[in-house]
């Protein structure tokens, strides 16, 4: 039921690491040994902080109480947390994607979608059955942010359509009926 | 009550045969090309046998059947897009004479809502089209138990044929092409399955659902569906859907003025994906959460079980 306190929500976990080799996965330890799920993790090697720190945006899954103590377990090993607890993501959309995927360069196509909304790709699987040349499909998932599921829905279908493949949309948002 | 029959297919005939056993009486009964017309009864095995003997029903033409004496006409003839004739002419000439129609033929609700309703309003006859969305599932008359505007949201797999396709797609991880030959080999899919396939048999029962959702506020056509078909899906995308715990249906949705039938993800599990040819219709009511109903969304005996249970719920002229 979705009133529990034991129910998986979404968290972003915003970081700041020392530009030293290892500190990406002591940071991330706490995280896995605390019961958390590492959904995606942004590293931004190119955004350097005045103080020479790297940001890291980490988006994982926990349940609220685990959450709290994957923070405290995280800032003991001498992480410094910029920002814990929002939700930023706490929606999830599957989308399938068919036809020419890999001739109209997939990564751009994901790429524009992240790019333009507020929407991060948490998976992807590809099968393409006829070799890379041949129509293919691929089942994205993709985190948003609460209530901007529509939004990136129409991302999706403008990008789909212009490169001519087909999109088969989840039914509901979080597609759970 | 006496009923007139318009339409001799699987609908038509199987509402001759089963009329009797509802209390009812069938007085005339047409084809396109002939009629019987009987005002103390036809003789339903002697007219069921005579159609699928020599290809007529009787020797009289399909207008005396128009003319005959009953209560009710029943328009089983095939659906027909845009201006919905003959079918339209005939509920017309029913309602004219101050005589019930109850309809299995989807057009003259799809294509000319308003037109019909309008003809109502003038007759003493009422319109009834139970049959025309889900085959034998109650879906109409529970919306309108509820009261259409206790209802926010309409979906459903409302096509058996797309529905068996994709379910044979998904089980066995074959072809589009492979499965729909199978499935015409089976007699689950027409010889044309077109109309099942690209979307417009779902969507005309979507939009059947909204006029009926809007009440006189606002009248639907075809052309307002946003309609995708199957015919284009890949086998790989079942199997993507299915690594993740989904499925593919194609789902007719109704909401907020917009229809849409279109290839969706679902659950595998969730009452959206029904397997085979089965049908069902999810409501999403005011008050009452969510509700379902499922069964057998065509073929002759389900499709008219709903058209006789449309008879009785007429008033006496």
């Amino acid at each position: 039921m979705s009133d529990s306190t034991e129910e998986v929500r979404s968290y972003t976990l915003r970081l700041e690491l020392v530009d030293e080799p290892g500190e990406l996965l002591r940071a991330l330890e706490p995280i896995s040994n605390n019961g958390g799920n590492l959904l995606s993790i942004f590293h931004e090697r190119g955004n350097v902080t005045p103080r020479g720190h790297i940001p890291v945006e980490v988006d994982l899954e926990a349940t609220p109480e685990r959450f709290e103590g994957i923070v405290d377990a995280v800032r003991e090993a001498g992480i410094n947390v910029i920002q814990a607890g929002a939700e930023r993501y706490s929606e999830t959309l599957t989308v399938v994607l068919s036809g020419h995927l890999i001739n109209t360069d997939l990564s751009d196509t994901l790429s524009r979608v992240q790019g333009t909304t507020n929407a991060t790709v948490t998976d992807l699987s590809l099968s393409a059955p006829e070799g890379t040349e041949d129509a293919s499909s691929a089942r994205i998932r993709l985190a948003t942010e609460q209530g901007a599921a529509e939004d990136v829905m129409a991302t999706v279908r403008e990008v789909a359509a212009e490169k001519d493949l087909r999109v088969i949309e989840p039914l509901a948002a979080g597609g759970d009926l | 009550m006496r009923l007139a029959v318009l339409g001799a297919g699987a609908v038509g005939s199987s509402v001759v045969e089963l009329a009797a056993d509802y209390g009812h009486t069938v007085t005339a009964y047409a084809d396109s090309q002939s009629a019987a017309v009987d005002a103390d009864g036809l003789d339903a095995e002697a007219v069921l046998d005579r159609k699928a003997t020599d290809g007529i029903v009787g020797d009289d033409g399909p207008a005396d059947a128009l003319d005959a004496a009953y209560d009710v006409l029943v328009e089983a003839t095939p659906t027909t897009l845009g201006d919905a004739q003959p079918g339209f002419g005939h509920v017309e000439a029913a309602l004219e004479r101050d005589r019930h129609v109850v309809l299995a033929n989807k057009g003259p609700v799809a294509e000319r809502y308003a037109d019909v309703r309008a003809l109502e309003r003038e007759s003493a006859g009422a319109v009834l089209f139970e049959a025309t969305v889900g085959g034998a599932m109650p879906v109409l008359s529970t919306i309108d138990d509820f009261d259409p505007e206790h209802i926010n949201a309409v979906r459903g797999v409302l096509n058996g044929t797309a529905n068996f396709i994709l379910s044979r797609m998904g089980a066995e991880g074959l072809g589009y092409e492979h499965v729909l030959a199978e499935a015409q080999d089976l007699g689950v899919a027409e010889a044309d399955p077109t109309f099942d396939v690209d979307g417009t048999d779902a969507a005309l029962k979507g939009v059947i659902v909204a006029n009926v959702l809007a009440g006189d506020d606002e009248e639907y056509t075809l052309e307002d569906a946003e309609v995708e078909g199957i015919q284009d899906i890949e086998g790989s995308a079942l199997e993507l859907a299915a690594e993740d715990g989904r499925t593919v249906r194609l789902i007719a949705e109704v909401a907020g003025g917009s229809i849409r039938v279109g290839p969706r993800l679902v659950p595998e599990n969730a009452p959206l994906a029904p397997t085979g040819t089965r049908n069902i219709v999810q409501l999403e009511t005011e008050h009452a959460g969510r509700l379902n109903i499922s069964g057998r969304g065509a073929g002759g005996p389900e499709t008219a079980s709903a058209v006789l249970a449309d008879v009785g719920r007429l008033p006496e002229l």
